[in-house]
């Protein structure tokens, strides 16, 4: 049996590393991939917890945040594909027409 | 207390209240005779009506007479009110307020016709019946309070009221300012009544204080609190030490001097006094400071009166040293005395100074008596009415300053021969000093230039259109003759000790009834002499100087050297005040108040906050770059102090 706390370090250097390309990369498809790697570092930690505790709320968390994170892949796809068709970039630095 | 019939006291200072209201919101679209008859109509009802108010007032069944107005202040156990109170002190203040209010507003009508600010005159003046008349019929100290204030209020407003000129502006502030001593002194000791009585009703008050011990042997709360009340006379009447405003009070319009500053509002002090009589003959000692501040300024200012030449001047002085004879008599318990001559007084000063304003009137501006002369023949009436009050407050009989000057000296010689010997050399003063104004003004060679159609006012701004010396119109005149017959006659009513008996039911205590001696020994008749004789000698010793050997005075002057110079410059007194009180009060507030805690602590907190938040948000502005990113470094950077925190107190 595998100790709750390798689970949970895992999840938070799983987060760490969402964080760190959200805040660092300006692709914005690598953004969106940091994003999905925290959601995943998250779940992680609710599966790890539910298993220790047996409990199954956590379970149903993971699904719910899976439902979530794949409408939020097809929103955030069709977003970019019509970001790159209009501006013909991907970086974000660069998709600033609301900026001030 | 309230007896069956309604007097309606409360209408005679709310119709003066409404002659203000009117002319002074309407008064300016108001044609000059609109003024002057809402102004005259509304103080004249008020005269009938407490004519009105005094026949009515014989037929009450007791001698005190309430009128509750309308509740004021009510905390548990403590309660003022609105009312008036009618005796028969505030009987004959209530006739004198009205009557010479109303006569010299009748006088006021031609003095101040050709003036730009006619409606604010009148409202000023009304302003001022209104207050006084608060003062006068107030049945508790609080409600005399506000009188006593507002009176204050309208003597800066109308001894400012020439404001473009500068001396006139600051006599206005100095009279306010040297007011507010005094009434620091009347507040403190309405502080003390309430401690003590609980009360500020003067019935309740002196009912209360009547039941309390003399306090023979030292000091106690009565001569606390007389010595405190003794602070806002000296204030409001001008006695030493607070006196120096009323002499600069002249820079007003002259009908303003004669109502204001010598017949009615200067003697409310005298008033208060009197009223607080039964505190007053619980502290011996209050009493005895009073007679001693009384003593002191009628001599001091008498002896300033002689070197003056501003024929306003003289008059101020003069009624300095006479509002000091009215506190004699209250200093030595004989009330009824003081305010005998307060009556007579407010007759024969008001006439006086409308005589003077006449005068100055006649030569287009001139106060400088060294300037005018002979005018005997060209304004007869003025001179013949000027004469009769000259002599009035001489003490000549039978006119009205004898019977009135006498009964002070007779009763202050019962008490202490130094009051009587003092006051007998201030009359003798007095007398010298009246008649030089009167020969300088009246007799000899004119030696103005009203003649010359140049002249400017120096008084009353309306540089004349008609030059030369003129009469003074029939507006004017009347009030000068009413007055003029009021200080003959008005003596007459204390003859034979009727004035004191009217008196009585106010008075009638223990004090008075000490003094009872045979009321006409031969001692009081040989005082009586006396003080005429020496009324006599001042008359000729100012006819031997100014009329006989007019360049006698010049001589003695210049023999006297640094007397002289003392007197003419007041004593210093003025000078003594700026170095010892005004100067450091005012660096003290230029540097350290002003510099040091408003700019320095004050200004510089709100202005240190002000420019702090500015630039703390300055430099936080930047934080909200509109870099999406950066906004997730926050958020990141926030969420791991919260885990930080928390793992802290988890491990704690």
């Amino acid at each position: 049996m595998v100790p709750l706390h390798y689970y949970l370090v895992l999840s938070g250097i799983l987060f760490a590393c969402g964080v760190t390309g959200f805040l660092i990369k300006r692709n914005i498809i690598t953004i969106f991939m940091s994003i999905e790697l925290m959601l995943n570092g998250v779940n992680l930690s609710f599966v790890a917890f539910a298993a220790h505790w047996h409990a199954l709320s956590g379970q149903v968390f993971v699904f719910f945040v899976m439902v979530v994170a794949a409408a939020e892949a097809a929103v955030g796809l069709a977003i970019i594909i019509a970001v790159y068709r209009t501006r013909e970039t991907l970086n974000v630095d660069k998709v600033n027409l609301l900026k001030l | 207390m309230t007896s069956e019939a309604n007097l309606h006291l409360s209408w005679i200072p709310l119709l003066a209240l409404t002659g203000a209201t009117v002319n002074g919101f309407f008064g300016k679209r108001f044609s000059r005779s609109l003024v002057a008859a809402v102004a005259l109509a509304f103080c004249g009802a008020a005269f009938v009506w407490a004519l009105v108010v005094v026949s009515r007032f014989s037929f009450l069944p007791e001698p005190v007479y309430s009128e509750p107005f309308a509740q004021w202040i009510q905390i548990s156990g403590f309660h003022v009110e609105f009312a008036f109170f009618l005796d028969h002190l505030s009987l004959i203040m209530l006739l004198v307020v009205t009557g010479v209010g109303f006569l010299i507003h009748i006088y006021s009508v031609g003095y101040m016709w050709d003036d730009p600010s006619f409606y604010r005159f009148f409202t000023y003046l009304n302003l001022f019946m209104f207050f006084m008349l608060t003062l006068v019929l107030a049945n508790n100290y609080l409600q005399m309070f506000i009188g006593w204030e507002g009176v204050g209020l309208a003597s800066y407003l109308l001894i400012g009221f020439w404001f473009t000129k500068d001396s006139a502006a600051s006599a206005g502030k100095k009279a306010f300012i040297v007011n507010r001593i005094g009434d620091f002194g009347f507040l403190i000791a309405l502080f003390l009544i309430i401690q003590h009585f609980g009360s500020l009703n003067f019935t309740q008050v002196f009912d209360a204080a009547g039941r309390l011990p003399t306090e023979t042997a030292g000091a106690g709360t009565m001569t606390a609190v007389g010595l405190l009340l003794m602070v806002g006379a000296a204030g409001k009447s001008a006695q030493i030490p607070l006196y120096v405003w009323l002499p600069d009070a002249m820079e007003g319009p002259t009908p303003v001097s004669a109502l204001i500053h010598a017949a009615t509002m200067v003697t409310a002090g005298v008033y208060m006094v009197s009223r607080s009589h039964v505190i007053f003959e619980r502290a011996p000692m209050a009493l005895t400071v009073v007679a001693i501040i009384g003593t002191v300024t009628a001599l001091f200012a008498a002896t300033i009166g002689i070197t003056q030449t501003d024929i306003k001047k003289v008059l101020a002085y003069s009624t300095v040293s006479q509002l000091g004879y009215m506190f004699i008599a209250c200093g030595v318990g004989a009330f009824s005395a003081g305010i005998f001559h307060l009556m007579t007084h407010a007759f024969f000063k008001g006439l006086l100074f409308l005589g003077a304003g006449s005068v100055i009137h006649a030569v287009g501006g001139e106060q400088d008596m060294r300037k005018m002369g002979g005018l005997r023949s060209k304004i007869p009436w003025t001179f013949w009415t000027v004469t009769v009050g000259t002599i009035a407050i001489a003490g000549i009989p039978p006119f009205a300053g004898f019977f009135s000057k006498d009964e002070i000296l007779w009763k202050a010689y019962q008490s202490n021969w130094v009051y009587w010997f003092v006051g007998l050399v201030t009359a003798f003063i007095t007398s010298f000093y009246m008649f030089r104004m009167w020969f300088l003004t009246f007799f000899g060679e004119y030696k103005g230039d009203a003649d010359r159609h140049d002249s400017h006012g120096n008084d009353h701004g309306h540089g004349h259109g008609h030059g030369g010396v003129h009469e003074s119109p029939m507006v004017m005149l009347v009030p000068l003759m009413i007055l003029a017959i009021l200080s003959i006659i008005g003596g007459w009513v204390g003859i034979g000790g009727r004035f004191e008996h009217f008196l009585a039911p106010v008075f009638q205590t223990g004090v008075e009834a000490a003094h009872e001696v045979e009321p006409h020994s031969s001692m009081e008749e040989i005082l009586m002499l006396v003080s005429v004789a020496v009324a006599v000698c001042g008359l000729a010793l100012a006819w031997l100087l100014y009329v006989k050997k007019p360049q006698l005075p010049k001589q003695i002057a210049e023999g006297m050297g640094s007397l002289y110079r003392a007197v003419f410059n007041k004593y210093y007194v003025d000078e003594f005040y700026a170095r010892l009180l005004v100067k450091p009060l005012l660096l003290g507030s230029t540097n350290i108040l002003w510099k040091g805690v408003d700019q320095g602590v004050i200004d510089a907190a709100l202005d240190g906050s002000a420019t702090g938040a500015n630039e703390v948000s300055d430099s936080i502005r930047h934080m909200q770059s509109g870099n999406l990113r950066s906004y997730a470094g926050w958020i990141a950077a926030g969420a791991a102090a919260v885990i930080v925190y928390m793992i802290w107190v988890g491990t704690r």
